[in-house]
This record gives structure tokens, C-alpha cells and sequence, in this order.
């Protein structure tokens, strides 16, 4: 358990500063900034004229496929750490197998670019 | 109690008490970060349990790239949520007994879970000792020679998710004007321009 908690203090020491730092953020904004609100002045402003409809819209789903395709190469680097880690003891077998692993997704990501996909519109 | 037994229950908590915020949220992009912190609670669970690489994988992955899908999916959808909520008390009984039913039966099925003799020391056999390296090296040792079919199978999978992406909803727009590399740096000016003699009072 010591262990543990001299292994895991830089970043426990982050956490501790991310959520500090978000904190004093909002607190900041409640107590120092000057807030003085009317109607007006907190209602939906769109260009001069008074807003249409709900700010929420339908996306593209061409925004889907970015996030999948992203989701598919961070996957690919979820493989790569152990590898990298462990790469004193993989090995000959080891080492080939990733580069046919990377093979095989570098045949996927040259279709993706042939395709197109990676281009809006 | 511990100073692990206090971060245990911290993590628990935060992870129970988010879950039920993710459900009850009223905007679906509040749920979505209600769910990020269900994630970054159980990565902290698992780095007590000593599966630092799975805590990581759990940020790196699902904090990282399915909470954008998932995003994604919550804008896309054309659905009002405001008055999906409103037949949440009408639902209410049915959900607690549809919930009643999967408690019972994850209870049925953890009360009377046993493992097989030998099991604990079958597994041990192609591990790595633990003691002398941590997990992600004992993965690392283990995955890319022991377990090379399913590694590759992996790949694989990944390489027909990437396909299949791109074959269900790239529809390209026939009415775009796009660059094209080749041909700007092929462009040469002999073929480009001409130059015409134009004679006085003819034109051309």
C-alpha cells in the first residue's frame, strides 16, 4: 500500500490541483466577478432579433465516422504500451507480430485516405 | 481504517452516487459527463486493485474517445428529451422492476459462482510472476507471442470496424470542387497559358 501511494503521488498531486484549480475558477467567478443582471441582458441575444428555435440541432453524421475512426487508432495505441513496456522481453515473434498488427491497420488507414474520409465534404 | 480502504469507499461513492446522475440527469449532455466521472471513479477503483493498465486504458479509451461518440450520438439524435422525461414517473414502477429482476438475477448468478479446481493454477501457469513485474509488462509478455492469434484477430477487427465505418456513412457531395495535389503540381506553364498575336482592328 505505501508502495502504491509513493507510486501514485505525482498524481494524486495533479488530481489535487485539477480539482483545486477548477474550484477556485468557480469560485472566483461568483465572488470577485461584478454581476449586475436584467432581463435583458441575460435573455438569448442572436444577432439583434430574439432567437427561433432551441439552440440543439441535428449533427452531421460525418461527424460520427471522425470519432469512430479516432476511437479505432487510439485502440491501436492501447496496444502499442504493453508492447512498448514489455519490449525487452517480447521477442522476435513478439516484435513481428506487432509490425503485422500495424500492417494491417496501416492497409485500413490507406483505404480510409483513397477514400476520402479523412476529408470534409 | 486504511488510507486504501478511505480512497475505496471515496471512489465507491463518487462512482455509485455519478451513476445515479447520469440517469436522472434532465440534459443528455449533463449525463454524458455525469458518465465521465462514473469512468475517471472506476479507473481510480481499478488502480487499487493494482490493474494500473486497466485504469489507464479506462481514461485513455472511454474518457477519451467513446465519451466524444458518445457526444456525437447525443447531438445527432433528434429526440426531445425534456418530454422523454416527462413519462419517467409514469415508467417508474416497471424500471424498479425490470432493476428487481437484474439484481436477482446477478445475485443468483455471483451466489452460486465456483470456480473449477485447478483454474486459479492454470492461470497462474502462463502469468508472469506478479511480484517481480507489474501488470502491464506481464501483458506486454504475454500478448504478442502467447496470444498472437487473438492479438491478430484484434487487428483484424479493428481493420473491419474501420471499413465498415467508412462503407455505412461516407456519401460523398457530387458538387464539390476538391484539390487535387497531383494535378496542382503537375500544372506547368506551357500547358497552362497560351499567348495569341492579336492583330490591329480584328480581333481575335
Amino acid at each position: 500500500m505505501e508502495d502504491l501511494l509513493r507510486d501514485f503521488l505525482p498524481v494524486i498531486i495533479f488530481l489535487g490541483l485539477a480539482i483545486a484549480l477548477g474550484l477556485v475558477f468557480i469560485f472566483a467567478a461568483l465572488i470577485i466577478a461584478v454581476r449586475n443582471p436584467d432581463p435583458e441582458k441575460v435573455s438569448a441575444y442572436e444577432c439583434g432579433f430574439n432567437a427561433f428555435d432551441d439552440a440543439r440541432m441535428k449533427f452531421d453524421v460525418r461527424f460520427y465516422l471522425v470519432s469512430i475512426l479516432f476511437i479505432i487508432f487510439d485502440l491501436e495505441i492501447a496496444f502499442l504500451f504493453p508492447w512498448a513496456v514489455a519490449f525487452k522481453d517480447v521477442g522476435l515473434v513478439g516484435f513481428w507480430s506487432m509490425m503485422v498488427f500495424l500492417g494491417v491497420l496501416t492497409v485500413g488507414f490507406a483505404y480510409e485516405w483513397k477514400k476520402g474520409a479523412l476529408e470534409w465534404a | 481504517m486504511t488510507v486504501a480502504d478511505y480512497a475505496f469507499y471515496l471512489f465507491a461513492i463518487l462512482l455509485v452516487a455519478s451513476g445515479l446522475f447520469t440517469v436522472v440527469a434532465r440534459n443528455p449532455v449533463h449525463s454524458v459527463l455525469w458518465l465521465i466521472l462514473t469512468f475517471l471513479s472506476a479507473s481510480g477503483l481499478f488502480v487499487l486493485l493494482g490493474a494500473e493498465f486497466v485504469a489507464m486504458l479506462l481514461i485513455i479509451v472511454y474518457v477519451g474517445a467513446v465519451m466524444v461518440l458518445f457526444l456525437f450520438v447525443v447531438m445527432m439524435l433528434d429526440v426531445d428529451f425534456a418530454q422523454l422525461r416527462g413519462g419517467m414517473a409514469k415508467f417508474m414502477p416497471f424500471a424498479l422492476l425490470i432493476g428487481i429482476v437484474v439484481l436477482m438475477q446477478l445475485s443468483i448468478a455471483f451466489g452460486d459462482w465456483t470456480a473449477a479446481d485447478g483454474s486459479q493454477a492454470l492461470r497462474a501457469a502462463v502469468t508472469p510472476d506478479l511480484t517481480e513485474v507489474h501488470n502491464t509488462a506481464a501483458l506486454g509478455q504475454l500478448m504478442y507471442d502467447d496470444f498472437l492469434l487473438l492479438f491478430q484477430l484484434a487487428g483484424l477487427i479493428l481493420l473491419t470496424a474501420m471499413i465498415g465505418a467508412i462503407v455505412l456513412t461516407l456519401r460523398h457531395n457530387p458538387n464539390v470542387k476538391r484539390q487535387n495535389v497531383m494535378a496542382q503540381m503537375h500544372r506547368d506553364p506551357a500547358k497552362a497559358m497560351e499567348l495569341k498575336d492579336v492583330k490591329s482592328g480584328q480581333g481575335l
